[in-house]
């Protein structure tokens, strides 16, 4: 096989990895895949943070070097980079589809209103600037009444 | 053997990044103590969620000046194996947690400065630095918007609430003047354009604290006598008592890992 075509089948095996605090979502998906790259013999896998506390990162570590070593590529060298910083609007337009779906407003920037998830109402109120994990923030309808999470605009 | 006392030996960058992750790590580290504590559940996640954040800068800014230093410590020894002497966080962050007043108060004075230091951060002529500070102005952004929130609450609330808001506020603005000082190591990093300057910050600063205190009718105290000497290592006793817990499990486990 060819370098290019290794790391097209290497990055397929990446990107398929889903995140641990939002498994709907692969780690392309929310943008925190960088890049896979040769480096030095190995294969490098770059992931960013989120948050500069993010929990998640190890356990994607984890999951990125057992994803490959199923697949028969090891050792792969798992990489943090910080720049250039992950902000929400890394989340692909797929990503955003497949919060919608799960019931989690996708982000929009500053104060344009926020959908209901559930019933598209815009009669929607923030209960809470921090939700259930770092990336969340706690939302309910006044319409259907029904709490929901929506995505920090970051 | 493990459990003994680090001395961080690095050149004045990576002492300059150590000093920011322990501001990080003890605010962090005080949020942390109200978890299971705090007046509603909303709260909790919300002190929850700003402690996780400030250790997560505190992490990124441990491990790079462990590289700098390159003597073989890592973030946990830096946080777990140091004294309180060789600890370099403003004093501000090290204060008790008193009330929910003081610590929302404690929250205010200290993002209101985080805030725009990490934004001028960003402008680093230190790569690295420049990326955890493109991630921590955010975040101190958004800590800002909820303290200020807080603060604005207890200030125009009840008659109680005013009182314990400016009782904080009286009682913790005496640490506020070592933030905007600058010692001999930090001059020159300053002058390359690694470093803020801290003088250039204090306008940024006292004009969202006086935008936040007159909605709250709160009155910011006279400048008098500040407390200085948390960069250097002369701290309260406070700090003490603090990593006395905080560094328990390590000093009786030598280590010990997750
Ligand atoms: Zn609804």
């Amino acid at each position: 096989m060819s370098i290019t075509a290794s790391l097209t089948r290497a990055w397929r095996i990446a990107a398929d990895i889903a995140d641990p605090e939002l498994p709907m979502l692969s780690i392309a998906d929310l943008g925190i895949l960088r890049d896979v790259r040769w480096e030095d013999g190995t294969v490098s896998v770059l992931i960013t943070p989120t948050y500069s506390g993010c929990p998640a990162m190890s356990a994607i570590a984890d999951d990125i070097t057992a994803a490959f070593a199923a697949a028969g590529i090891a050792p792969v060298h798992v990489r943090r980079v910080l720049a250039p910083a992950w902000s929400s609007d890394w989340i692909t337009p797929a990503g955003r589809r497949k919060l919608a779906a799960a019931g989690i407003a996708p982000p929009t920037p500053g104060s344009a209103p926020i959908a209901c998830p559930r019933c598209a109402s815009m009669e929607t109120a923030m209960l809470s600037p921090f939700g259930t994990t770092a990336c969340r923030a706690l939302w309910r309808c006044r319409a259907c009444g029904e709490p929901f999470d929506r995505f920090k605009c970051h | 053997m493990a459990s003994s006392s680090i001395v961080f030996a690095g050149p004045p960058l990576a002492q300059y990044a150590l000093r920011r992750a322990d501001d990080a790590l003890l605010l962090g580290h005080r949020l942390s103590e109200w978890c299971g504590q705090a007046p509603m559940l909303e709260e909790e996640l919300a002190l929850a969620n700003i402690a996780l954040d400030l250790i997560g800068q505190a992490r990124l800014l441990y491990a790079y000046a462990a590289e700098i230093e390159a003597a073989g410590h890592d973030e946990d020894q830096l946080a777990y194996l140091r004294d309180a002497q060789h600890y370099g966080n403003l004093l501000l962050v090290e204060q008790p947690n008193g009330d929910f007043a003081a610590t929302m108060l404690r929250q205010l004075l200290y993002s209101a400065y985080a805030w725009p230091y990490w934004q001028a951060m960003e402008r680093s002529a230190d790569a690295t630095l420049a990326a955890i500070a493109a991630k921590a102005a955010k975040e101190c952004a958004y800590h800002h918007r909820h303290a200020a929130l807080w603060v604005v609450r207890l200030g125009d609330g009840t008659a109680e609430s005013h009182r314990r808001a400016q009782q904080a506020l009286d009682d913790l603005w005496m640490f506020t003047g070592e933030m905007f000082t600058a010692d001999a190591l930090e001059a020159p990093l300053i002058t390359a354009g690694i470093a803020a300057d801290p003088a250039l910050l204090r306008p940024l600063w006292q004009a969202s604290l006086d935008e936040t205190f007159a909605e709250a009718t709160l009155i910011a105290p006279a400048d008098g006598w500040m407390q200085q000497g948390g960069r250097a290592g002369r701290h309260g006793e406070h700090l003490g008592h603090l990593l006395s817990e905080m560094q328990y499990l390590q000093r009786a486990h030598p280590g010990v890992v997750w």
